[in-house]
């Protein structure tokens, strides 16, 4: 994989702890299947999905409304269990809510009563980090997404945007291994969630975490991701993996531009054109 | 902030600017241009009750004229402020226990479906018990002293503030929850720092509607058997055919009654400063 190569060229100190090549994969989904009860009929959301996402990896997740992208998310997040298969975290078996996620939400989910800080820190205090270590990261978070200035503002006096920073800021502070996102800018208007993805790109490759973005938008896929998962409509299923084949540091304007960018979004969108094809 | 207004993209003001309370003369202005509707209206509720004392449309003896009535207030101020005072206490004592034993049910009834199950139904019966009906057994059982008014207070306050708690303990957003989780809270932190504050503002709305109930369950008590209270005042101008003395105890209570209520909406300012601002309008441009 080309990027691979590019991802290790990154200096970013959260680089060194992806582990070498042939190490266990960051997450495994292995043979997954989710089926519902209901009183009426037995729904399955997700048949058979089988997924290996390396360290450090931006993994996107496309595909039509219905067809178990945040089901796949609650399920490596530990939240939802599976009915038939495995989900693997760092190599090992998932069976509860895990600790060594972040989660962000498409809704900020912040505590009304808390400043953007305190929002934060919450993160620290339900985990227990010494009060002076979580400061200084929240610190640094803050200064990352560009919220400085914003630590006293309480939610209702930010914009959607800062609240889905202080949202991602929450998620990274005990900077977990790996990050999942669940259309965290599908409510924000198109030019902040420009700025938002070109934020996101940046802070991925200083954090060096491995993401599982979960998004509407083929662009907003095509430009973070390594990788992309294209899924059919319910019940769920892969349909195809499209390799964006970009280096991990990626200039907006001139990657959008890109035929490599085009190539996979012309690909993406051919793919949910065939699928939803045979509703 | 001092850092943010030295970047002025539009977002970054606004946020800032909303943070400012408003200066002391503004505040006044808000006040005054709130308050101004209700104030007419009572001034011609006045006017038209001067009017009917005046030309006494209805005899004096059954419709007492305003002036009549403030006379009564001024010329036994001891006496009626003696019994506005009793029927005060009773209030307060047994709002105060309504809120306690309400908000501690509200959360055993959230934390466990057992306990819910047993004790909704309960709650249901002793909400649809008429109060005034059990009164007397209260007065058989507890004498005349303060008790039996107090529990009627507590029993007829009690569940507005049991089925808000439990609304706004249930209201919580599940995205917060199952972030939570990925958080490894254990539940009693999840409850501290999520659940219970997010439950505040349901519980002041009950608390606003159980204040009052608090006033009529107290007076409920002192008709059915008291020697002072306003419910004994009234009574005692009734046998009398007092009723200027019946409308002067009438008025004070429900002066009681709004200067609790205005004090529970003044406490919730104070404590959920948060949930003002997010009703506030200029928050929701």
């Amino acid at each position: 994989m080309p990027e691979d190569a590019a991802l290790k060229d990154g200096t970013a100190p959260g680089r060194d702890v992806v582990p070498a090549p042939a190490a266990v994969p960051a997450v495994r989904v292995d043979g997954v299947a989710v089926r519902f009860r209901t009183k009426k009929k037995d729904v399955t959301a997700l048949r058979e999905v089988s997924l290996d996402i390396a360290a450090g990896e931006f993994v996107a997740i496309v595909g039509p409304s219905g067809c178990g992208k945040s089901t796949l998310l609650k399920l490596v997040a530990g939240l939802l269990a599976p009915s038939s298969g495995d989900v693997l975290l760092g190599g090992e078996r998932v069976r509860g809510p895990r600790r060594d996620i972040g989660y962000v939400f498409q809704r900020a989910a912040l505590l009304d009563w808390r400043s953007a800080r305190r929002n934060i820190l919450l993160q620290a205090e339900m985990r227990k980090i010494p009060g002076e270590r979580a400061r200084a990261r929240a610190d640094e978070l803050i200064r990352m997404t560009g919220l400085d200035g914003f630590e006293d503002a309480y939610p209702h006096e930010l914009s959607g945007g800062m609240q889905q920073r202080v949202a991602l800021c929450r998620a990274l502070l005990h900077e977990p291994p790996v990050l999942l996102m669940d259309e965290p800018f599908g409510a924000l208007d198109a030019l902040t969630r420009e700025q938002m993805n070109v934020e996101l790109n940046r802070i991925w490759r200083e954090t060096g975490t491995t993401v599982i973005l979960v998004t509407h938008s083929i662009a907003e896929a095509a430009y973070l991701a390594d990788r992309v998962v294209v899924m059919s409509p319910r019940p769920g299923a892969v349909t195809e993996i499209v390799d964006v084949g970009l280096p991990a540091e990626r200039a907006y304007a001139a990657t959008l531009a890109s035929p490599e960018f085009r190539a996979a979004t012309g690909r993406i969108r051919e793919l949910l054109g065939a699928v939803s094809a045979h509703d | 902030m001092k850092s943010a207004l030295s970047t002025p993209t539009p977002a970054r003001t606004a946020g800032v600017a909303l943070r400012q309370r408003p200066g002391l003369g503004r505040r006044t202005a808000d006040l005054a241009e709130k308050s101004w509707r209700p104030l007419a209206l009572l001034l011609v509720c006045f006017g038209a009750w001067w009017l009917i004392a005046a030309t006494e449309t209805v005899e004096s003896y059954l419709v007492p004229s305003p002036g009549a009535t403030l006379d009564v207030i001024l010329d036994k101020p001891g006496y009626l402020w003696q019994h506005s005072w009793v029927t005060t206490y009773e209030t307060l004592i047994g709002f105060v226990l309504a809120v306690a034993v309400g908000i501690v049910s509200a959360v055993l009834m959230v934390a466990s479906t057992t306990v819910e199950k047993t004790l909704y139904p309960i709650l249901l019966f002793a909400q649809v018990v008429p109060k005034i009906a059990i009164a007397p057994l209260f007065v058989v059982w507890l004498g005349f002293g303060v008790t039996p008014k107090i529990l009627i207070a507590v029993l007829i306050a009690f569940f507005p503030v049991v089925i808000s708690m439990v609304t706004g303990l249930k209201a919580v957003d599940p995205e917060m929850l199952q972030l939570s989780a990925t958080m490894g809270a254990r539940p009693w932190q999840t409850f501290l720092k999520i659940r219970f504050p997010a439950s505040l503002p349901h519980l002041f709305s009950g608390l606003k509607v159980a204040v009052t109930l608090a006033v009529t369950g107290a007076v409920v008590g002192e008709f059915v058997g008291a020697d002072e209270g306003l419910g004994y005042v009234i009574l005692q101008a009734n046998g009398n055919l007092d009723t200027p003395m019946l409308f002067a105890g009438l008025l004070v209570m429900s002066l009681i009654g709004v200067v609790l209520f205005v004090l529970v909406e003044i406490a919730e300012k104070l404590l959920l400063p948060w949930h003002a601002g997010r009703r506030d309008p200029a928050a929701t441009y």
